[in-house]
């Protein structure tokens, strides 16, 4: 029964995934212009374009040719081989090439401070609801200002305070320059370095917003019959909170971190920039300002596929943790 | 009352107000005793404060809701007396089920939506009796199952699974898992079918044969207390109104409210009559009653009833009932008062 519920799941992902690719590939092609055209009369603006230029990139930016039937079996072919033609930002490197490291910053550092945040906020929501109207409850709306103030702003006060004023911590880019990428000590201890200040700025930012939603879903859950029994029970209160009531108020938020862990892929294109950090939201910023349409349409992709992979994790991850999902 | 050895639960003067600009005082200074293996029986229309009372004497009050008054002891089964009102946090969490339980309004509601019944008579066990092992734990879950008439495979079933007579079974079976001397149940059919209501009945009445536990079971079908009771206690505006063996007040009710909730239900087994409701309502527990509360609504009202509240006491061979008829010699109807138009 497990095993069909998981097979099911699958099967519907499969098919959105297509969907995903699908569009991917129709989408660039039904808008008016054409990237080669685009290129072409930029050429002859600053000088004569040689014969056969059309074709050629054609091939470079991968977009194959023939009828638009072929074109779809070749770009398929091109994607199982992960070949997604060569970038024009950084000509010649292949567009594969530019998008990996960057996937690799962006996950660690975002997901990890989604992680957090998300734990942060579900925990301390939790408890807040618990304890309403106490000390920890007062917890509720200064986490919802910080919230609420604009992203870039924080981040540019917490540059200011951290890395201008007391000097502690580095203010741009991923890791130090100088030294050399690979698993040494010194490369990982700059990196988490360089990666405090955006990921606070990621935590302080959105950590509001989970608390508040569990908070209140904490609260909603304490009244329920479920909760007043487990009291009436003689359980203790840490196995009544833990066991009974955030165990049910959990569940909207465990839907809502599916959403935002695809958005971790997507890029927190803000926090990128203002930080000059080498994720996957400023690549895109790049791609975008470059007209650099391979790489445009191999992080689209990246991003469709993040978002379902982080939803079919997290849709199997909710048949665990609510059996009344298993069925239907 | 005497101080005999088989007392279980005695309250006195309980009151139970929710706090506010105008506090509710749902509950008003309301007295009852329970000995071992007794069914007592609290009716009363939606709002009398009979949920309320329950929720007082197991200590499940929660804000607003506070006690104001009186004070509630209990009698474990070593026959020590503990003051419910006064434990601390801990040692009432020692008692609670282990020597009173309570089955809830709503079994829909009363089990967790994400655990298995399994896991949720583990949670009971772990707390009360440390020293059972797992396996130790589940087969005394699937032998409670198999009390209350459900398939002992059913440990590992979740709650939307199951029916609302199963689930109502196995909240009687939660509430039994520890063998209290208590049980307290507040409305356990009212939202389940008359079929599976009587087959719950039929499931208490023989369980508590069977491990002879007392029971406070509140509801608002009358006819249903006259046939499961030992005592029965009529509530109107937070009081008692009438407190009587449950054998006798079929026949015998004495106050003008019990009578006119019997005459509002057909009896299953007696002749035809007219069935006749009570006009009007209950009044609003957020003001100070002159008077008897029951007085715009009766009709057997006089003078004094406006503005003398009647005790809840005994009259000669009877039980403790609060009317001012009871001061009224047999055959010499009081000087009736013109009905109020509005009531």
């Amino acid at each position: 029964m497990r095993l069909r519920y998981i097979g099911r799941k699958l099967g519907f992902y499969l098919v959105a995934a297509w969907v995903a690719i699908t569009v991917n590939f129709f989408l660039p092609r039904l808008i008016p212009g054409d990237p080669v055209s685009i290129i072409i009369s930029r050429q002859t603006q600053s000088g004569t374009v040689p014969a056969g230029e059309a074709a050629a990139l054609r091939k470079l930016l991968g977009l194959g040719s023939g009828s638009l039937l072929s074109q779809y079996g070749q770009y398929l072919d091109q994607l199982v081989h992960l070949n997604f033609g060569l970038s024009i930002t950084e000509f010649p490197t292949p567009v594969a090439d530019v998008v990996r490291p960057a996937i690799a910053w962006t996950l660690v550092l975002v997901g990890l401070a989604t992680f957090i945040s998300f734990c942060l906020g579900v925990g301390l929501g939790a408890l807040a609801g618990w304890k309403r109207g106490t000390r920890i409850d007062a917890l509720v709306p200064s986490t919802t200002l910080l919230t609420a103030m604009p992203y870039f702003w924080l981040a540019l006060l917490l540059v200011y305070l951290f890395s201008q004023k007391w000097n502690l911590l580095p203010a741009q880019q991923g890791y130090d320059p100088s030294l050399d990428v690979g698993w040494n000590s010194a490369f990982i201890g700059s990196a988490i370095q360089h990666s405090i200040l955006p990921a606070m700025t990621l935590v302080i930012a959105s950590v509001g917003g989970w608390l508040l939603g569990m908070r209140n879903m904490t609260v909603a859950t304490l009244s329920e019959d479920f909760v007043v029994a487990a009291e009436a029970r003689g359980l203790s209160p840490v196995r009544v909170l833990t066991r009974y009531a955030a165990r049910n108020a959990v569940l909207p938020s465990v839907s809502g971190f599916a959403v935002s862990i695809g958005f971790v892929v997507s890029g927190q294109i803000v926090m990128e920039q203002v930080f000059n950090y080498p994720g996957l939201g400023s690549l895109l910023f790049q791609a975008v300002s470059n007209e650099d349409y391979p790489l445009m349409q191999a992080l689209f992709l990246t991003i469709s596929f993040a978002v379902l992979g982080s939803n079919l994790l997290v849709d199997l991850l909710y048949g665990l943790i609510d059996p009344r999902t298993r069925e239907a | 009352m005497n101080d005999d050895a088989s007392l279980v639960l005695r309250a006195t003067d309980v009151s139970v107000a929710y706090e506010g600009r105008r506090p509710t005082r749902a509950v008003r200074e309301v007295s009852l005793e329970l000995h071992a293996g007794e069914v007592l029986g609290i009716a009363g229309e939606s709002g009398c404060g009979k949920s309320t009372l329950a929720y007082a004497l197991t200590r499940m009050l929660r804000p607003p809701a506070v006690q104001t008054g009186g004070t509630i002891e209990y009698v474990d089964r070593d026959g020590r007396t503990w003051d419910l009102t006064a434990l601390e946090p801990g040692e009432l969490r020692k008692l609670r089920w282990a020597e009173f339980s309570m089955v809830f309004q709503s079994a829909m509601n009363a089990l967790n939506p994400v655990t298995s019944v399994g896991a949720q008579f583990d949670d009971i066990f772990r707390t009360h009796r440390p020293e059972m092992d797992r396996a130790e734990r589940r087969e005394r879950a699937r032998r409670l199952l198999e009390m209350v008439g459900i398939d002992p495979k059913r440990v590992r079933s979740f709650p939307h699974e199951l029916s609302g007579g199963m689930r109502q079974r196995v909240v009687i079976a939660l509430a039994l898992a520890l063998e209290p001397r208590l049980v307290v149940m507040d409305e356990p059919t009212t939202a389940l079918d008359v079929l599976v209501q009587r087959e719950i009945l039929d499931e208490i009445s023989r369980l508590r044969a069977e491990l002879g536990f007392a029971v406070i079971f509140i509801t608002h079908d009358l006819g249903l207390l006259l046939e499961i009771s030992d005592s029965l206690a009529v509530m109107y505006a937070g009081q008692f109104v009438e407190y009587a063996p449950a054998r006798r007040i079929a026949e015998e009710a004495q106050h003008p409210y019990t009578q006119g909730l019997l005459r509002s239900f057909p009896s299953l087994r007696g002749g035809r009559r007219d069935l006749r409701g009570i006009p009007g309502n209950p009044p609003d527990l957020r003001q100070d009653l002159d008077g008897c509360p029951f007085a715009p609504r009766c009709e057997h009202a006089f003078d004094r009833c406006r503005t003398e509240a009647p005790q809840l006491l005994a009259a000669p061979g009877y039980w403790p009932f609060s009317c001012h008829l009871r001061d009224v010699p047999n055959g010499s109807e009081p000087r009736k008062v013109e009905v109020d138009e509005r009531a």
